[in-house]
Formats: structure tokens, sequence, C-alpha cells
């Protein structure tokens, strides 16, 4: 039960697959540091950013790698149209509307996507689909690899464009103390627009490096977002670090829980972590009390 | 101590490193109005919150009516006649005045249309009875202060634990709110109130305690405590005391 | 006459046409249009207890649904009990339920979106959990065999459908009116408004929600039943799908949330439009859904609350306006 040669390619494939999670949850992360807004359009997001990797490669014949920088672009543009026009709108005052707001986005995006491609799952082929490379006992698939990687580089853009940047600085600033900034002019308005942007466009470049190893169909928007948000609240809202090594842990168990208990069986392990931090220590590993 | 309905005893909480309030004792005696007063900061809310069950206490005891009633929800002590208002009102925004007093009413009556009644009647111990009807979220500061008041007295409070129910007011709210206060402790409830506006704290309290950086620093009279070097010093900072003292005899020469 | 007689006059009204109507028609058509919107109505009512009265957002209200749905139909083929008998079996099991959820979630004082996503979690968890196990027919479902006659709860005409689920309807609605008109729905509202102040004048937090989600859940717990008892199929998906948790609290948000007839005029309005899309565009999959979505977005942007809550408004503005001084 506890083999090496099958317990260490499980771990290996958590840590790559946890990569992206970790990539995804960072988006999330960023959105809800800022705007303290719970994204439940994170998972129909993604979806959509998988379909746009998948018909720029089945019509355009582009590769998703090749493909990085016009879906991250889109996304982004995309996120900063949707806090712009429609969320910043839902507001109000209070956060059950936005909450409201978000779950409402995430269903017309869902259902759009049932509408136009259909139920079907789809996955695309590329010359390097099928190769792996082998790391000790485990033979891990290049695409997966590739994900691992490409997902801490952009961590790591992230990371220095929260750090290092002007907008970075101007981002932190009004998820700190929001009337502060604007006494100093920072356009909280645009800064909001900017982060769920960025979030959104996290998600752009980890359906890049998802889709090769991985499918899409209108439904996996779902199985996403509490990933994601099991991912967050384990790392502690609103910690970018909390996120990563979040992200690397949840990969870990839902391989290790599908190794043992099947693949639908595995899920409950998340659900399970999930339920169990918000109950019993909503603050996660980083995340300051509320 | 007979007399004493509320009594707390070496009371103490920190938060990580900052000792919000450290070993305070004091006894509320039935029948009285008094005044906890310090500068900002200085813990008294945080004292409220320990005593009326919405902190629980590190070390210490509060004892209410004699009975025990530490770290116990404030619901329960609510029903033991133990109400508090908050220094950022919280008034039900949804609903109205009405309503809003009513739930206070509902502490002791169980039908609808009884504490409903009850409502207009406290409505119009505390002037709030032309706004009955309207929505909460519709009063002005000085009306919401006056329905927070309302609330807690519509639970028939033995002790009624004000918290600065004159922050926000103007010179003649106040002057109409004090009388207010002056009634509801005729009429035989216990009050404590924490309070800046010191006017009030000199016309009505009978008994002050002074509060600084969770300690108490002070307690007496109004005129035993305002006149207190330390208390002088806690609000002005130190060494105020000597040098206003010096000022004022170098007037006088 | 008081306002709250008045409510309950309304209602009574309200009975009375609504289980006129297999009098006054015989079509098919119409039967189940106006059975299938009383359903609607139903699961939204029972959302709007604890999500509009108790401001605690589920977004897993499936969980009730399947739970009531699952025993009417186990009782019945495994049990071999009858399916009137199995009725307050499958509203009474759900209402356990959502009181273990309760008092798991209440009991660490979860709030907000934290408690969205938790019953979010626990509605995936049962699904998967009964696409696993074989009670409760795994993959394949469970299929509740045809045996038309009144003792069986199964009716021949959508008439006898609808008089069983009007009045499930009815029953939602007097507890409602007991939400506006007497000390429990004050306390939960307290606590919905501002829960410290609440907690203050001697509410109990804990208890009061927790009653809000017993009877939230046996709502839903009836309206699986009677799907069971209609539809005479339940699985997974349907069971413990987003598909009802959505339609429950979109209809209910968008009638207009802590309010008596909001959930009633939202289900109505949702189900015309769904209709009105079917006849328009034929059976897209996923065209309901769509509308679902943008109409809650469009009343959270535009309509916060909901058509009732308009109604309301217009009402104040009618009203003349009381003294300007405090």
């Amino acid at each position: 039960m506890f083999d090496f040669g099958i317990l260490f390619p499980s771990v290996l494939n958590g840590l790559t697959t946890g990569a992206v999670y970790a990539l995804i949850a960072l988006g999330l992360t960023l959105i809800y540091g800022v705007l303290h807004i719970i994204n439940f359009a994170h998972g129909a997001s993604l979806m959509l950013a998988l379909y746009a990797v998948y018909f720029l490669k089945e019509k355009l014949g582009i590769d998703p790698y090749l493909a990085l920088p016009i879906v991250v672009l889109g996304m982004f543009a995309l996120g900063y149209a949707l806090q712009r026009v429609v969320i910043n709108r839902a507001g109000h005052g209070k956060d059950e509307n936005i909450l409201l707001a978000t779950l409402g986005i995430a269903i017309v995006m869902e259902n759009l996507a049932l509408l136009f491609f259909k139920s079907d799952t789809r996955n695309i082929d590329t010359a390097y689909s099928l190769s792996t490379v082998a790391i000790g006992p485990a033979m891990i698939a290049v695409p997966k690899l590739v994900a691992f990687a490409g997902a801490l580089v952009v961590s790591g853009i992230l990371f220095w464009i929260m750090g290092r940047t002007d907008l970075g600085r101007a981002i932190r600033a009004v998820s700190k103390e929001k009337e502060g900034a604007k006494l100093m002019g920072i356009d909280v308005d645009h800064v909001y627009a900017m982060s769920f942007g960025i979030g959104l466009a996290c998600l752009g470049a980890a359906a890049c490096f998802l889709l090769p190893a991985y499918y899409v169909n209108p439904q996996v928007g779902g199985g996403f977002v509490l990933v994601a948000f099991t991912i967050v609240v384990l790392g502690g809202m609103g910690s970018f670090v909390g996120a990563l090594i979040g992200g690397f842990l949840v990969g870990i168990v839902e391989s290790l829980g599908g190794l043992y208990l099947g693949e639908s069986l595995g899920q409950i392990g998340i659900f399970a972590i999930f339920i169990g931090v918000v109950l019993f220590r909503p603050q996660g590993m980083f995340g300051a009390k509320a | 101590m007979t007399d004493a309905l509320l009594a707390i005893d070496g009371l103490s909480r920190s938060f990580g490193g900052l000792k919000a309030v450290q070993n305070v004792s004091l006894s509320v005696r039935e029948g009285s109005l008094s005044a906890l007063i310090g500068p900002n900061g200085a813990g008294k809310t945080t004292l409220f919150a320990l005593m009326s069950g919405f902190l629980k206490p590190d070390t210490g005891t509060v004892r209410f009516a004699g009975e025990d009633i530490t770290g116990r929800e404030p619901h329960r002590n609510a029903a033991l006649g133990m109400t508090r208002t908050f220094q950022i009102v919280k008034p039900f925004a949804a609903q109205t005045v009405r309503e809003n007093i009513a739930v206070g009413a509902h502490l002791h009556v169980r039908g609808r249309a009884e504490a409903l009644q009850n409502a207009e009647a406290v409505a119009l111990r505390v002037g709030l009875a032309p706004q009955l009807d309207k929505p909460a979220s519709d009063l002005t500061v000085a009306g919401r202060k006056r329905l927070e008041l309302a609330r807690a007295l519509a639970t028939k409070p033995r002790l009624l634990l004000l918290d600065e129910v004159l922050a926000g007011l103007n010179p003649q709210e106040i002057a109409e709110m004090m009388p207010v206060v002056r009634g509801i402790a005729d009429s035989g409830v216990t009050v404590l109130m924490i309070e800046h506006v010191m006017q009030a704290v000199m016309h009505l309290a009978e008994h002050v305690w002074v509060l600084a950086q969770g300690q108490l620093i002070a307690e007496g009279s109004p005129a035993q405590v305002t006149s207190d070097d330390r208390v002088v010093e806690a609000y002005l900072g130190h060494g105020t005391a000597a040098r206003l003292r010096k000022a004022a005899s170098g007037v006088a020469a | 006459m008081k306002g709250s007689t008045k409510q309950l006059a309304g209602i009574a009204l309200f009975a009375v046409l609504v289980a006129c109507v297999p009098f006054v028609t015989k079509s098919g058509v119409t039967l189940n249009f106006v059975m299938m919107a009383l359903y609607a109505t139903l699961i939204a009512q029972a959302w709007n207890i604890l999500g509009g009265f108790g401001g605690q957002f589920s977004f897993g209200h499936a969980l009730f649904f399947g739970t009531g749905a699952y025993i009417q139909a186990i009782a019945q083929l495994q049990g071999g009990i009858n399916a009137w008998v199995a009725l307050p079996l499958a509203i009474v099991g759900a209402a356990l339920v959502g009181l273990f959820m309760g008092a798991l979630t209440f009991r660490y004082g979860l709030k907000g979106s934290y408690f969205a996503l938790v019953t979010l979690a626990f509605a995936e968890v049962f699904r998967i959990l009964a696409l696993s196990v074989d009670f409760t027919g795994g993959g394949v479902g469970l299929m509740v065999p045809l045996r038309e006659s009144v003792g069986n709860l199964q009716f021949s005409s959508r008439a006898g459908y609808l008089w069983v689920v009007l009045a499930m309807v009815v029953a939602a609605l007097l507890v409602t009116w007991w939400l506006r008109n007497g000390r429990f729905g004050a306390y939960l509202q307290a606590v919905r408004d501002n829960e410290d102040a609440a907690r203050a004048v001697g509410v109990n937090p804990f208890r009061v929600k927790l009653g809000a989600i017993g009877l939230s859940a046996a709502f839903m717990g009836a309206a699986g039943a009677f799907y069971v008892q209609v539809f005479q199929y339940i699985d997974a998906g349907i069971a413990y799908g987003p598909a009802v948790s959505i339609e429950a609290l979109v209809a209910a948000i968008v009638g207009g949330m802590g309010t008596m007839w909001g959930p009633v005029l939202g289900a109505v309005v949702l189900h015309l439009l769904s209709d009105l899309t079917r006849n328009l565009f034929g059976e897209l999959p996923g065209i309901n859904m769509v509308i679902y979505g943008t109409v809650l977005v469009l009343i959270v942007i535009f309509v916060p609350r909901g058509i009732a809550g308009i109604g309301l408004s217009v009402r104040q503005l009618w009203k003349p306006k009381g003294g300007r001084h405090d």
C-alpha cells in the first residue's frame, strides 16, 4: 500500500498539478485580498480560458504555450471589464450582493458555454502530449512538467509585479487602506479593475498549462472553484505564500486521494479539508485572524 | 459589597501583546448612576464587553446580583437584567423604530402585539414617538442613539451599560438626552455609562471610575476625580498637573 | 383590519383561487404549468426562510432537497412504506440534516461567504457519495414504480399533484406569516440585521439560526419528496446538483428576500420566463440557466430588493411623509 514506486509518482503528479492549482489560487487570493470579493466566477472563467486555448489550437493551429500572451491578455481584458462594468455596480455596500453577482456571472458563463460548445469533453493533441520523462521510478508526462515550471515562473512574475512595480504598490496600498490610498491620488476603481484583471490573467496562464494534460467541458469550472477556495482558505485568505504552499498540498492530497479512493471519492478529500479548515481554523496556515 | 449589583474582581484581558484591561476591580451599587471615564484607548469599551459577555476575560470574575456570570453569553446576561448599548450604534436598519424596540421588549413578552405596544411606551419615554413607524435607517445620529437606548430599555434591565450614548451629539441634543438618562436612573435602573462628555459626567454621575491604559487609576465623586492629579495626567500628559498649578499660581500672583 | 389579519386573508384567497384552477380548466398544459410554478415557489420559499429572513445565504440548498427525495424513494422502494407515510419521514429527515449542518456551521460562527461555500461543499460531498453508493442507485438513480392511486400519492391527472404542492406552498406561506408576525421571526430578523445588537438584548443567535435552517430544510425536503412522486425518478445529479440550489435562491432574490410574497412572485416570473424561452428557442441546453444567471446579476445591480422590494418602495412613495424633525 505504501510502495514507494506507487507513492512517488503520485506525489510528483500531485506537485505538478499543485503548481497549476497554486496559480489559480494566486489569482483568487489577489482578488480577495484587494477587493475582498469571493469570486465565484473563478472556476467558470478558467473554463472559458480553457476553451480559448482549445479553439486557438483547433481553429488557428496555435500551440497552447505560444498562445500564452494572447490568452493572458484576453483574460486580463475580460477581468478588467467584468469588474469595472458589472461587479463594481453590484456592491451597494453589501458583501452578499457581490457574492450573488459573481455567482450569477458564473452561471451565465457556464451555461453560455453549454449553449455554444455543447457538453462534449474536448482535449487537444500536441506533438508532446504523450511524451514522458522519467524521474526516478516515475514517468511524468512532459506537459505536466512544463505546467509545473510554467506555473512557478508565472507565480514569480506575479510576486515581482506585486513587490517591485508601482502597480503592485498601488494594489497593496488599496488593499490595506482604501481611503488613504484615495487621498494619495490612487484611482481605486482602476486598481480594483486591474487586480481583477490580473486575477483572471493568472487563469489564462493556468489554462495554457493545463489543457495539454487535461480536458475541457462546460462543467469543469465547478470542480476548480471548490479546489481553488480550499487552497485559499488552507493557505490563509489573502496570503500569497499560503496560496502557493496550499496549492502544492492540495495537489498532493488530490493525487493520493485518487490513488487510494478512486477518482470521484478522492474528491471528497478536498471537500473534507475545506470544511475542516473553515470550521476549525478559518485563518488557514498563514492568514490573519479575521 | 452588599449593595453591589455588579462586582468585577481582578478582570484582565490581553490581545496578543496588548494588555487592554489589567486587573480591574470595581463594584456598582444598585440604584446608582455612575460613569466610567478615561482617555481614548483606555479599555473602557473592552471592559463593557467583558462585563456583558461579548469577550471572555483572561483572568478575574464578574458577579451580577451575587451570581458569578464570568464569560457567560450576552443574551443570558440580558435575561438576568444586564443590557448594554454600543458606542457605534447598531440599529436593525431594515426595520422600523417600533420593530427595533420590540425586539428588546420580547425578552419578557411573548406576544407580538404586546411587544409592539411596549415598544411604543418606551419610545414615548425617550422622545422617539414621532418616529415610531420610520425605518431605523432614516434616523439621524441623535435619533439612532435614542433608539439604541430605547431598545435596551425595553428589556427592563436592572443594569444598563451605556457606551458613549452622547457621542456625536450637538450641545442641544446632549441637553435633551441628559434628562432622559436621569429619568431612567430615577425609575430604578442602575446605570453605568462610559462617557467623554464631561458636563454629563459632572451633572449626572454620583460615582466615577477612571480607566487609563487598561488600569483603574482613580475613583470617587466627579469633583474628587477631576481634581486628581493622576487623572489630569492621564488625559493631558505627564507633568501637566504640576504645570497647571504653576501656571495658575503664576496668574494669581 | 389589522395588517397581519389582512395577510392571512391574502393567503386564504390565494389558496382558494389556485385550488379552483383544476375546476376551471382541464388543460394538461395549464395544470402542469401551475403545478411546476408552485413547485418552484416552494423551493424559493424554503430558501427565503434561511436566506431572506435569516440572512444566511446557502448556495447548496439542494442538500436538503436531495435528502428528502432520496428518503421518499428509498422508503418506498426498500422499506415498502406507503408514499403518504414516507412524506413526513422525508421532511423530518431533511430537517435533521439541516439541523446537523446548522449545528456544525453556526456553532463555529460561520457567516456570509464562508457559510455559502460550506453549504456548496456539503451538497457536492453528498452528490459524490450518492453517485458511489448502492442504495441510492449509484450512477443510475432510483425509479419509483408507477402505481396511480391516491393512496400511493400518485395521480392520473396533474390536478392531484397540484393540490398536494399547493398545500405545501400554503404551509410555507403560513410559516412565513408567522415569521413576519411572531417573536421568533422578530428575533431571526434581528440576528440577520445585527447579530451583536440582538445578543445584547437577549437573543440567542445560535438557537434562532438553527430553528431557521431546520424549517428551511424541512420545506426543501418536502419539495424533494414531491419531485419523486411527480417524476418517479431521482438520481445524484438531480438530487444534489447545483440546479435546484440555484433555482431556489434566484427565485427568492428576484422576487424579494425576506418578504412573504417575494418567492411566489420570483418563482412565477422566472417560470414564465423559462417557458417563454422554451417556446421561442426550443430545448436549448443551458439557455434556462443563462437567463437565470443574467436575471440574478441584473437584479443584484439594479433592484437588489427584488420585485417585491420595488412594490415596497412604490408604496413608500405614496405614503405622506411624516415630520422631518427628529
